[in-house]
């Protein structure tokens, strides 16, 4: 199923190569011959997209089991706090607040006379994790309360504390319950990290069109070479979706 | 609500000729609907008591004062000479003495029946984890589950799992054990071998309170029966007496819908 539909990509991919693809024709470079030219700085551009997506679904989970175990605080202050932030970047456009962090913060700090720069990717990172940090709230959030009532109360009757309830006994019940919805977060950080082109951080998209930029704009390399980076996309993210349904299909009879 | 002597933390000590858990006219509303109307009983030491009445009469709200998993708004539960509403008692060292099983999700489903059993013993009481074991695998044997041991709570039946839960609460070695309607989501066939453990556990002289549907059990093991609706205790008395010569109109009516 899975080798099917990538082959079906592939081959819908080289259905848009115009017929002179593959031979060359006098100075210019073939099609393929270019986007093999390319290729190496493309991928590279792509392994910078996953390294964002790494990195911000890291920032981002952290800050949003923080934030989560807030919604689920007894006090309720914490409670409302928390709740305010998680719908504020919940409901904000990814690429709104990838520019807020772009021209909010500074390029560089000083940090005891030393200047630190602070480079747009890291922004990026930070941009990303921001939404990342809400959802993940909002799924550790969701998981906690799908636990049956009952397991609170036997741990309270054993004597536990609320927080060895919560650390020994409902938070590892999560874990499963959050992982189908964390990893298709994950899926969905992966291919916003190409908006961080418009931004101006070197990722595939931004290289694609530098590489097209190179290649004097010639409109015939355009559809190939959006076409090679969509492919790299779904070849990462496709996957991840086929093992989420399966860990859904798997934790859903439990 | 009752005073608190200051003296409190140093309550007279409790002997087992007074009441090891004595509720006097408790009341609990749960916004506008009133629970508990002035709910007494007293427990004795080794005494089996159960609590039968219809549904939403308050039995489970009324165990659950027992173990403070419930505040109280007025009356006073006294556990052990501890009076348990007193907003300086250590509710943790209450839940000690005081063992609950639930009507269902007792168990921790992420780890085996040998570990819900051990969990509490170490975590909680910082017991040594040698020792523990050593007494959970004695009471898994107790209550025949000595070979299911290391599997998880999915993998053992409705009764299996009251009776893991049983012994996961016989390993905090407590005084007062509540059964809120253990049987109650259980098939036909393996609600007498939980009937059975409990049976055990009141024979060696725990002190059991049960809510529970089953009168043929009510009558056999229970030392006496109380009768709650509405929030009230209609009546209480022996088994015998209870289930021979009711007096109460509202108690001879349920009696004749469940016997
Ligand atoms: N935490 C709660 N919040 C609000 N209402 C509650 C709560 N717990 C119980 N109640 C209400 O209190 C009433 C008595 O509940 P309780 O569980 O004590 O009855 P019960 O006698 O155990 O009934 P059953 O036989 O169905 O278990 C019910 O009307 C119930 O809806
Ligand atoms: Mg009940």
């Amino acid at each position: 199923m899975k080798k099917l539909s990538a082959l079906a990509l592939l081959f819908a991919f080289c259905a848009c190569l115009p017929g002179e693809a593959f031979a060359a024709d006098g100075g210019r470079p073939s099609i393929l011959g270019a986007l093999w030219k390319w290729a190496p700085l493309l991928l590279s551009g792509f392994a910078f997209n996953l390294l964002i997506s790494v990195l911000a679904m890291a920032l981002g989970t952290v800050l949003g089991a923080v934030l989560g175990l807030g919604l689920v605080a007894p006090s309720s202050g914490l409670r409302r706090t928390s709740h305010a932030a998680t719908q504020f970047f919940r409901n904000a456009p990814w690429l709104v607040l990838l520019f807020f962090c772009m021209y909010l913060m500074p390029f560089e700090f000083v940090v005891g006379g030393a200047v630190v720069p602070f480079p747009g990717w890291v922004k990026a990172v930070i941009g990303f994790a921001l939404p990342v940090m809400a959802n993940t709230a909002e799924i550790v959030r969701g998981a906690v309360q799908s636990i049956p009532p009952a397991q609170w109360e036997a741990a309270e009757s054993l004597s536990f504390t609320r927080r060895q309830t919560l650390w020994m006994v409902i938070l590892p019940q999560c874990v499963k319950r959050m992982l189908p919805s964390w990893m298709n977060l994950y899926s969905l950080v992966t291919m916003a990290t190409s908006l961080a082109s418009v931004v101006g951080v070197s990722e595939m998209l931004t290289l694609t069109a530098d590489a097209l930029a190179a290649e004097g704009g010639r409109t015939d390399l355009m559809a190939p070479f959006y076409g090679f980076v969509l492919f790299c996309f779904f070849v990462y993210c496709y996957p991840i979706g086929v093992w989420t349904r399966r860990l859904e299909a798997r934790y859903a009879v439990k | 609500m009752i005073k608190i002597p200051s003296t409190f933390p140093s309550p007279p000590a409790w002997t087992p000729d007074h009441p090891i858990v004595r509720v006097s006219q408790v009341y609990k509303s749960f916004g506008e609907t009133q629970v508990l109307k002035g709910v007494s009983m007293s427990v004795m030491k080794g005494e089996a008591v159960c609590i039968v009445g219809p549904s939403g009469s308050g039995k489970s709200t009324l165990l659950r004062t027992i173990n403070a998993l419930v505040p109280i708004d007025a009356g006073s539960v006294v556990v052990e000479g501890q009076e348990v509403c007193d907003p300086e008692l250590d509710k943790l060292q209450l839940r000690r003495k005081v063992g609950m099983v639930f009507q269902q999700y007792n168990l921790f489903p992420h780890m085996t029946a040998l570990q819900n059993v051990m969990i509490a013993p170490i975590k909680v009481l910082g017991q040594d984890k040698a020792e523990v074991e050593a007494r959970a695998r004695a009471l898994l044997r107790k209550v025949r589950l000595e070979d299911k041991a290391d599997r998880h709570p999915g993998e053992l039946s409705g009764g299996q799992q009251q009776r893991v839960a049983i012994a996961r609460s016989l390993a905090m070695t407590p005084d007062i054990m509540l059964f809120d309607e253990v049987t109650a989501a259980l098939d036909p066939e393996t609600v007498k071998e939980v009937l059975v453990t409990i049976r055990e556990l009141a024979e060696e002289g725990m002190t059991c309170l049960l809510v529970t549907h089953e009168m043929g059990f009510a009558r056999e093991v229970a030392d006496h029966v109380y009768f709650t609706d509405h929030g009230v205790i209609v009546e209480h008395a022996p088994p015998a007496q209870f289930f021979g010569e009711a007096k109460d109109p509202r108690t001879r009516a349920f009696l004749s819908q469940v016997l």
